[in-house]
């Protein structure tokens, strides 16, 4: 059974969310990958205003495809998420609660997951023509000139994902193949 | 002395770019198949599901498989006896640059390492010659996504590490990659040679289909027996645990010095695209 959620996710909401829980997400969502990341956190450093409302907000790490004509968007699948490990304490102390990506996290991540209240969600990796089909929207709102990598703001339905990380560090990287392997 | 135009190259080039992108090679469909259903990890299943739902949504629209539509390795097999009217190396960047724009492929190249601004069209391609006896023209375009190559390690083993040593690296390196490249994988190793070479190698032996084994009994039944171990690790689909981690184990080997015994592992995710056409 998958959780329906709509967008913003507050940190309650965000709190609650288990490692392993199926959840359909529907709303908006931001995308940002490394050079938008880059970018952010030097505002945040230099006190400015971000372009994007950080507060219970969640961040897609994708860089899709061109639209074709009459598409909302390309492919657009996750991308691998430690290489915004550097940025993401930073945005999750901004009010982020929710990241989408795939792979693994380094401990200073999940730290600010587990302070803040903040979840890590997994999408297919790979599967980017099957994901797009649930983003109804796409519209660029920063940093045009970083082509697949700008930011981008979704509308999605029932988009689906996966807790990896828990608000208590719960990872399904971990206890998924441990699981498998006591099957052995 | 047979003639080829540079023009035909770039439109072969073109082409190969977006089909590569678009449908995924028929023996890797039948590798994702075969393990979804000796998969006994529901999670797992499911996941393999999905990864089949997608491919065939892309076969159907002609939409890019994976959003990282790579970066272009280009591989050139020129016959002694072919000559090319015009600039080789430029036919086939216009090609790439043909194919990403007109296909919708996403410009994933930046122009320095450093300074990374994009090139915007998704040139330069990576390109390899290779110059054979004979008048044929043979191109393969692989799109090489970064998720899985960024995974990938080298290392110059000592002769005395053998053949354990090569095993241990390759199960290193997968269980190093874990969850990032996007599991189901495809392996490719290179052993032997020299440290460029043993990578260059790693990554020729991504192209393989997965139907073939090597030519060689020892490292036929090598590939057979990595790819079970590489199934023991339990990462599976996505890295959620199951069976199935890695699709094939290919390897490919060349001599060496007395010294040496060096070893690379490129890893491929579940999207191992590959076009090759001959002209």
């Amino acid at each position: 059974m998958s959780i329906s959620i709509k967008t913003p996710l507050t940190r309650e909401q965000a709190r609650q969310l288990k490692s392993g829980d199926s959840v359909l997400l529907t709303g908006v969502i931001y995308t940002a990958r490394d050079a938008a990341h880059k970018r952010l956190c030097e505002l945040v450093a230099q006190g400015k205003e971000l372009p994007l409302d950080a507060k219970d907000s969640i961040i897609y790490f994708v860089g899709p495809t061109p639209a074709k004509p009459g598409q909302a968007i390309g492919s657009a699948g996750p991308t691998t998420s430690y290489r915004m490990d550097a940025y993401s304490p930073t945005m999750i102390a901004q009010g982020q609660t929710g990241m989408i990506g795939k792979g693994k996290r380094s401990p200073e991540v999940i730290a600010a997951m587990k302070e803040h209240g903040a979840v890590y969600f997994g999408a297919i990796g790979g599967c980017g023509a099957l994901l797009s089909k649930c983003i109804k929207k796409a519209e660029v709102i920063a940093y045009d000139d970083l082509g697949a990598e700008a930011i981008r703001r979704l509308e999605v339905e029932d988009f689906p994902v996966i807790v990896i990380i828990d608000s208590e560090g719960n990872n399904l990287y971990e206890t998924g193949r441990a699981a498998y392997l006591a099957t052995k | 002395m047979r003639e080829i135009a540079a023009q035909k190259i770039t439109e072969a080039v073109r082409q190969m770019c977006i089909d590569a992108n678009c449908f995924l090679p028929q023996d890797v469909k039948n590798r994702i198949e075969e393990s979804y259903n000796m998969e006994p990890w529901p999670q797992a299943k499911e996941i393999l599901e999905r990864i089949i739902e997608n491919y065939k949504i892309a076969d159907e629209k002609a939409s890019p498989i994976c959003q990282d539509t790579g970066v272009a390795c280009v591989f050139v097999t020129i016959g002694q006896e072919v000559h090319i009217q015009g600039d080789l190396a430029e036919a086939i960047h216009e090609g790439v640059r043909q194919g990403y724009a007109d296909g919708y492929l996403r410009k994933s190249v930046v122009r320095d390492p450093l300074d990374r601004v994009n090139t915007g069209d998704n040139t330069p391609a990576m390109i390899y010659y290779d110059i054979v006896p004979g008048d044929k023209l043979e191109i393969t375009v692989a799109p090489k996504g970064f998720g899985s190559e960024n995974m990938s390690q080298i290392k110059m083993l000592k002769p005395s590490d053998g053949l354990q040593g090569v095993k241990d690296f390759i199960l290193k390196v997968v269980e190093d990659a874990g969850p990032n490249p996007c599991p189901p994988i495809v392996v490719g190793v290179g052993v032997g040679g020299t440290f460029d070479k043993a990578a260059f190698m790693a990554k020729k032996a991504l192209m393989r289909s997965a139907d073939e084994r090597h030519p060689e009994p020892f490292w036929a039944d090598l590939e057979k027996e990595m790819l079970e171990k590489v199934n023991e690790l339990g990462i599976g689909p996505q890295g959620f645990g199951g069976k199935t981690t890695a699709l094939c184990v290919n390897i490919e080997k060349c001599p060496t010095h007395i010294a040496g015994l060096p070893i690379a592992v490129n890893i491929n995710c579940h999207v191992t695209r590959h076009k090759t056409e001959v002209l």
